[in-house]
């Protein structure tokens, strides 16, 4: 097993709702509320999760584009999680972020070229060859024309542009890049050539991705491990394989079989668990398990004691207490042992 | 082709006048709908679509947009009806579901009283009982609580919930024709299963014709009876379902499935995308629009850049739009693309 590039451990965000003249402190909104997990070098950790899951801002706070009120986020050794901006600078050239709206993302008022080329003033970085030849390297490697150096944004379609958005994400060799639903906002036939550009450009310069959607096919498909997320809480973390085959949690089974199957065959066969009501309020979650308002599944103790979450298969981790799919008794330790 | 139908779109054509010059956004389309029937249309941005559902409902009349050809419903023709016809159907006769909720209520009156607004435009019954009318239909669309609901303003529904508000305001008035635009892009995936759910058993209870228009072919699977596949503005596949997902014989439809990663198969090492993007509707290109992102142009021999192919049905009412002959096709989707759609890893 690779060792880990980003590890995360109790990682809190809660953004205070403040009343009155005086902005008095009323509430939290808990966006993220003490979880753990780790990007191993190399792969693709894939978050998945429905709105106000919190994963947008576990994106933020890993990037430290945001400070996180409690928990310890490692980067390479170092911990990064109260590092003041001067200090966060370097790492910034190792960590980047690929954003959803490849229309509001980019500076319309800059050209192609000084857009893509700012990693590379703002660090200070000397290329070899200068600046403008750098940009035109990385135009070409995520398939756009290096002469459309001087054109703008608006010139582009939204694929185009999305790519754009990669190509500054790629200008300074970053070791991680965190993309938030990088191909929600394309067409159908768009996001499969990002989708595929994003693996080659993987294979090709090595690099390690979290990637944020609330897509479960797309996220299966580029991803090696996923982790579900439901009210600021990991509820599942797995690999893509074994989360997909035998999803654990109830709230994962909820989502896949909530997925819309473009095939007339299997319509009526289907099994389908339908989940009822919206996702309860950040503000105010349910307590202990914060799915037991929606769970089929949910008993008294549900209620009462929250499930933290255990290792119940090699690699599989969930927060239920009553899990499906689960390995007998006595069998999953042992292999979490030996592995370990 | 049987007598009449109830929805019979023949030949319509959009064109709407700008200054960079004239935009076909929809181009010489035609399809037919019965009552409790189901047509998806897909298609990317700019394919025409929305365009489409706007021009059934009237919605282009009175401004800059050149409008032709036939709409029949129900027997009446509504190109050629009066502006004033045309509102006075709608809604009634036909009603639509936007995408965002949030942005086509009004935010500054209450979610029943917009509701009891579009009741008593068709019927002259007293606030009362429209209020009553407007409770039942709340409770008919799954909102808990539906008196005290009633006095909510938008912005205090979760978007689940202004989904199914605007699905009690677009059934209200018992209308024969529904059209969803993009019911369920702005829904989470849970929510959204709920609301598919949902129209499904109104569709059935109140026995109308949907038209359910989506860029998600999932979405169009779960509901539809007939299929169409718009690009550039024109039809460039028409069928059923298992038409369109058994035994496709357009490129671009491919192409589509190609490019979803899907959930129901084990996952294939790579998408198989379309190459370019969707293209402009000021500079279609000439000949087969798709022909510059098609993979199979060079087999038309020049075809496909100088001649518009015609919508022609391949076998039992599964129209396609394509230069290839029909053997052609569906040699290259048997031995072509179907096996590597199913590839596994």
């Amino acid at each position: 097993m690779s060792e880990a590039l980003l590890s995360v451990d109790g990682l809190q965000k809660h953004f205070p709702v403040t009343k009155g003249l005086l902005k008095r402190q009323v509430g939290a909104v808990k966006a993220v509320d003490g979880i753990s997990f780790e990007v191993r070098k190399g792969e693709t950790l894939g978050v998945v999760g429905e709105s106000g899951c919190g994963k947008t801002t576990t994106g933020r706070l890993i990037t430290r584009l945001i400070e996180p009120t409690g928990g310890k986020i490692v980067f390479e050794g170092r911990d990064i999680s109260h590092m003041s901006q001067g200090k966060l600078r370097p790492l910034r050239r190792d960590v980047q972020m690929i954003f959803q709206d490849p229309y509001s993302s980019l500076n319309p008022r800059h050209t192609v070229g000084a857009i893509v080329g700012a990693p590379f003033r703002i660090q200070g970085v000397q290329t070899e060859h200068g600046v403008k030849r750098a940009v035109q390297d990385i135009l070409a490697l995520v398939g756009l024309n290096p002469e459309h150096y001087n054109r703008y944004p608006h010139e582009f379609s939204g694929g185009q542009r999305q790519r754009i958005g990669i190509a500054r994400t790629l200008a300074l060799k970053p070791k991680l890049i965190v993309a938030d639903e990088p191909v929600s906002a394309l067409d159908v036939s768009i996001q499969a050539q990002v989708v595929n550009l994003l693996e080659d450009l993987q294979n090709e310069l090595d690099l390690t991705y979290v990637v944020i959607a609330h897509d479960l096919s797309v996220v299966r498909h580029i991803s090696d491990r996923v982790a579900v997320m439901y009210l600021g809480k990991i509820v599942e973390l797995a690999d893509q394989k074994d989360l997909y085959k035998s999803p654990m949690h109830p709230y994962t089974n909820a989502l896949l079989s909530a997925v819309p199957i473009p095939d007339v065959k299997g319509r009526q066969g289907r099994e389908r668990i339908r989940l009822q009501g919206d996702v309860p309020s950040p503000l105010n979650p349910p307590p202990a398990c914060r799915f037991h308002t929606r769970c089929w599944k949910a008993q008294e103790i549900c209620k009462q004691v929250e499930p933290p979450l255990v290792e119940l298969a090699t690699g599989h981790e969930v927060a239920c207490h009553f899990p499906e799919n689960a390995p007998a008794k006595g069998d999953a330790p042992a292999e979490a042992g030996a592995t370990a | 082709m049987t007598d009449e139908h109830f929805l019979d779109v023949k030949d319509l054509r959009i064109h709407f006048p700008t200054d960079d010059g004239l935009v076909k956004s929809v181009d010489g389309l035609s399809f037919h709908l019965e009552r409790g029937k189901t047509l998806g249309i897909v298609g990317e941005s700019g394919s025409g679509k929305s365009v489409t559902s706007l021009g059934i409902l009237g919605l282009h009349k009175g401004g800059h947009a050149k409008i032709s050809g036939e709409i029949w419903l129900d027997g009446e023709e509504l190109v050629s009806a009066s502006l004033d016809h045309v509102r006075s159907l709608r809604g009634k006769k036909m009603a639509m579901i936007f995408q965002d909720p949030l942005s086509s209520m009004h935010p500054y009156y209450s979610v029943g009283d917009q509701i009891v607004e579009a009741y008593r435009v068709h019927n002259k019954v007293t606030k009362q009982v429209a209020r009553k009318h407007a409770i039942d239909m709340l409770d008919r669309v799954g909102i808990p609580q539906p008196e005290r609901r009633f006095d909510s303003y938008p912005h205090e529904f979760s978007g689940g919930m202004r989904q199914r508000a605007m699905i009690a305001m677009a059934l209200v008035n018992n209308p024969d024709l529904l059209i969803a635009d993009e019911p369920t892009t702005a829904l989470d995936v849970t929510v959204q299963a709920q609301i598919l759910d949902l129209m499904r058993d109104l569709q059935r209870d109140f026995n109308a014709a949907l038209i359910i228009i989506t860029h998600d072919l999932g979405v169009v699977a779960e509901l539809s009876d007939d299929i169409l596949v718009m690009y550039g503005g024109k039809a460039i596949e028409y069928g059923t379902g298992a038409d369109i997902f058994e035994r496709p014989e357009h490129p671009y439809t491919w192409g589509l499935l190609g490019s979803m990663p899907r959930l129901d198969r084990e996952p294939t090492e790579r998408l198989l995308p379309i190459k370019g993007s969707p293209p402009s509707l000021i500079n279609v290109p000439s000949g087969c629009a798709f022909h510059p992102r098609c993979a199979f142009e060079p087999r038309t021999h020049g075809k496909g850049k100088s001649e518009v192919p015609e919508l022609i049905e391949s076998e039992g009412g599964h129209l396609v739009r394509c230069h290839l002959t029909r053997d052609e096709r569906r040699a290259i989707w048997e031995t072509e693309i179907k096996p590597n759609l199913e590839a596994t890893l």
